[in-house]
């Protein structure tokens, strides 16, 4: 190859081809760091929280008027009791927090009745003993509960509270006790509460504290009036979630005292996720629009300054296809002084987005970026400026030999 | 003379009119890009009370007996004691306490079905100290606080809401089921952040878009509003459960915000001695076991609490790497322009022209270029600007673009052509005249 003579004849044009490189070098950086943020916001947005999100739906009432505790839990069971027989759903409880929900309620978890042992804030969920059905959660140890272990809201405020069992995650098994089962052995949240299962997965409602405790989260069968809490419906099939909603509200609306009964308070699980996620996703939908335009930009750019070196060499290029050349070697000529130039840029690109990604693990608490990113990037980039050289060597190909004889 | 280079700018402009769309939609995208971050930037990292922001300041103190963690700064929140013993004192030149809270709210005299609300609980002060205008009406007095008269302000789209807008004072609310006369109807107030009630920023940055939502609908005296909302308040966090859920007035929770207002620095350094005393005194008295306290002023409080969330930071220099590399592409294409056009300056130079004056004519050439990508950049910013309102952000409604802005949008335009063009133009004014005229 003539890479000598490629190398000889940029240095003619060393502040064109600089530009280039440096254009080069800063897409493939902004490039590759943004496909990354992309990658970690996508994986975010998929996180399974271990509940079969598409059988479950969500209705939420608020109470207008005060009535006592007992009326209340009545009309809370009364209401579980109608929203059971509807055709189609099979489990129905009531819960304090949902997934993707607005609030989130924790307790701090620790392994001694001492006040001051080390804790872990650990989410809670309070419902009837259905919630690990309803929500679908696998049991890996232990068992799920049983209709007698479920204690009621209002006790839990005595002076004696009664000592109720927890069902926990397993993330949150291994983090108190590693390596061990955590099954019978006892964890203090509302006094000493003796652990009877595990279930795989289970997680917060929504993210709160560092991103390992996201999977830490316990469940306590608790009977809850309706006005702190929202009923959780599973579907049997997915397609009837809408008409189980329609239901639901008719069930709700029906029956029982003045209420506030809304359209608005009820949504699917997986409508819960998308508008939890939105967020994440414009992110990631405005990212890649930003990597498209830079692709765009600096295309562009690459397009420019090579159909005018043509232009400027047409004299040269009909000098080397009358000595012999054939368009063949011309186009290589273009293609190969691309390549190099955008090698450059790429080394160049390389180091670059290395260090912006020290700068985000810094400020935005990034991981470090994958190694198989670099090769990817520079792929990227080597295509786009082949592609971008294509037009203007191919112009180049077609200058006649005999521009060499005409005046310089 | 700027005429005249004006002319030869657009002539040669329209001479390449590819090469030109290109430098002009390069420009224009990435000042649309910037100019749209740089707006939301703007709008959320701004100054909700210009000229006051210096005397509001929020106290802290530490209540929370629980050991279990370290303690490196206090809660953000008070508890009800320590809140209303501060504030009682009337240490300040004013001062005021927030609690946040959700009601539902009827008006008897319309036919609209229950509506959930949110409600400020909070004290007369409060209306002075932030400037919040009033429509109709005004706020209570200190004395109607002191006794918890049933008494309340409404926000102008809770007014629009029930009453059409039109004057509501003297009319009925019935809050959590009790009869509540309306004293003043606020005008459209939407401080940006909704700073007095900015709270636990640094726990969830992700999610600090929630700071620039709306102010409440519904504001009372505190007294008041704890009458008629207990067992529906939400604490901040608890140290010690309440007895009773959503009853807090003796739980061990931090719940209440309390904002005061110092007029001098001298007052300032008194009301952080002040702050210490109190800390130490109830330390003494067994109620505290940590003395620390703090006294930020409005916009260290919005600063530590990270109010402008990370995403949109990310999002701006992101948007400037792009705008950098919009200018690498426009001083290569510049420099093929001008270079091309060899022969013509070369023409110029050799009939007399100095270096400067081709340097200034390049320029002229350059800041044309500019302007265009300007204009470009403008409506490309107005779309972007849309695209941001679609997003579910609190602050979405927010996005519009200002004079400033607008005037910003082509200085930064005209200033990247420039400077994208004085590398080419510096080149092109070295063309020497006799070399050029031979190939002409």
């Amino acid at each position: 190859m003539h890479i000598r003579h490629i190398l000889a004849a940029l240095r003619h044009h060393r502040i064109a081809a600089l530009l280039i490189t440096l254009e080069i070098a800063f897409s493939c950086a902004v490039i590759c760091n943004a496909l990354f943020v992309i990658s970690t916001r996508l994986e975010r947005m998929h996180r399974p929280t271990g509940a079969d999100e598409t059988h479950l739906v969500e209705v939420r009432v608020g109470h207008v008027a005060r009535r006592s505790a007992e009326a209340t839990l009545a009309q809370t069971h009364t209401d579980l009791a109608a929203l059971r027989r509807i055709s189609g759903v099979s489990h129905v409880t009531l819960v304090n927090q949902t997934l993707f929900g607005s609030s989130i309620s924790f307790s701090s978890v620790s392994l001694s009745s001492d006040s001051n042992a080390p804790s872990t804030a650990v989410t809670q969920y309070m419902a009837d003993v259905n919630l690990i059905d309803t929500l679908g959660l696998k049991v890996v140890a232990g068992r799920g509960f049983r209709p007698d272990d479920q204690v009621t809201d209002a006790s839990l405020n005595d002076k004696n509270p009664p000592q109720m069992p927890v069902i926990i995650s397993q993330a949150l098994a291994k983090h108190l006790f590693p390596g061990q089962s955590a099954v019978g052995k006892t964890l203090y949240a509302f006094g000493p509460n003796r652990i009877v299962g595990v279930v795989k997965r289970l997680v917060q409602p929504r993210d709160f504290g560092a991103p390992g405790e996201y999977e830490y989260a316990m469940v306590f069968p608790v009977d809850t009036p309706y006005p702190q809490g929202t009923y959780l419906l599973r579907v049997r099939d997915p397609a009837q979630r809408q008409q189980v909603i329609k239901q639901a509200l008719s069930v709700l609306k029906k029956d029982g005292p003045l209420r506030l009964v809304s359209p608005k308070y009820a949504r699917t699980t997986e409508a819960a996720r998308a508008k939890y996620y939105s967020a994440d996703r414009a992110m990631a939908w405005l990212l890649a629009g930003v990597c498209v335009l830079l692709l765009g930009v600096t295309a562009l750019g690459i397009v420019g300054l090579t159909s005018f070196w043509v232009t400027q060499r047409r004299h040269q290029i009909g000098i080397r296809r009358a000595i012999g050349a054939t368009r063949r070697d011309i186009l290589t000529y273009f293609q190969t002084e691309n390549f190099l130039i955008a090698s450059a840029g790429i080394v160049l690109g390389m180091a670059l987005a290395y260090g912006i990604n020290l700068l985000l693990m810094q400020r935005y608490e990034l991981p470090r970026l994958p190694f198989y990113y670099f090769p990817v990037g520079a792929l990227v980039l080597w295509v786009l400026g082949q592609l971008s050289v294509l037009g203007a060597a191919l112009r180049a190909t077609h200058v006649p030999p005999v521009v060499a004889t005409r005046a310089a | 003379m700027f005429k005249y280079y004006l002319q030869l700018a657009v002539h040669s402009l329209k001479r390449y009119p590819v090469l030109t769309g290109l430098m002009v939609l390069a420009i224009a995208v990435g000042i649309g890009a910037s100019m749209t971050t740089l707006t939301v930037m703007h709008l959320l990292s701004g100054n909700p009370m210009p000229g006051k922001s210096g005397k509001l300041f929020y106290a802290q103190v530490d209540a929370d007996t629980d050991n279990s963690y370290p303690h490196k700064d206090p809660l953000d929140m008070l508890d009800y004691r320590s809140a209303m013993d501060l504030w009682s004192a009337h240490k300040a030149d004013r001062q005021t306490l927030i609690i946040d809270s959700s009601v539902k709210v009827v008006a008897p005299d319309s036919q609209l079905p229950p509506l959930m609300r949110t409600m400020l609980s909070t004290t007369s002060d409060f209306f002075p100290m932030f400037d919040v205008p009033f429509q109709y009406g005004q706020a209570w007095t200190a004395e109607q606080g002191q006794r918890h008269a049933r008494v309340a302000v409404i926000s102008a789209a809770l007014n629009r809401k029930l009453f059409g807008g039109a004057n509501s004072v003297g009319r009925t609310l019935r809050i959590r089921g009790a009869d509540v006369r309306i004293v003043g109807v606020l005008a459209q107030w939407r401080p940006s952040p909704v700073f007095y009630k900015v709270v636990g920023g640094r726990f969830g940055a992700a999610t600090n878009g929630r700071f620039y939502g709306d102010t409440e609908d519904v504001m009372m005296p505190v007294g008041t509003g704890i009458d008629l909302n207990d067992g529906h308040f939400e604490p901040f966090t608890c140290w010690d459960l309440p007895e009773h859920a959503g009853h807090l007035t003796h739980a061990g929770c931090a719940w209440v915000g309390l904002w005061v207002q110092l007029d001098s620095p001298a007052k300032v350094t008194a009301y952080h001695e002040f702050l210490t005393h109190y800390a130490q005194q109830q330390k003494q008295l067994g109620r505290f076991t940590h003395t620390d306290v703090r006294l930020r002023d409005l916009m260290q409080w919005l600063t530590f609490n990270q109010v402008v969330p990370p995403d949109v930071k990310l999002q701006t220099s992101l948007a400037f790497a792009f705008l950098l590399i919009c200018l690498f592409n426009t001083v290569g294409l510049l420099l093929a322009k001008f270079l091309r056009r060899s022969g013509e300056i070369g023409l110029r130079r050799a009939l007399g022209a100095t270096r400067a004056s081709v340097f200034a004519q390049c320029l002229v050439e350059a800041g044309l270029v500019g302007v265009l990508g300007g204009i470009g950049g403008w409506v490309l910013t107005l779309v972007g600007l849309w695209a941001v309102r679609q997003q579910p952000v609190a602050y979405a409604n927010l996005a519009h673009m200002d004079l400033s802005m607008f005037a910003l949008t082509f200085l930064l335009s005209v200033l990247v052509a420039v400077l994208a063009g004085a590398l080419p133009a510096a080149r092109a004014s070295r063309t020497a005249p006799a070399l050029h005229l031979k190939t002409l």
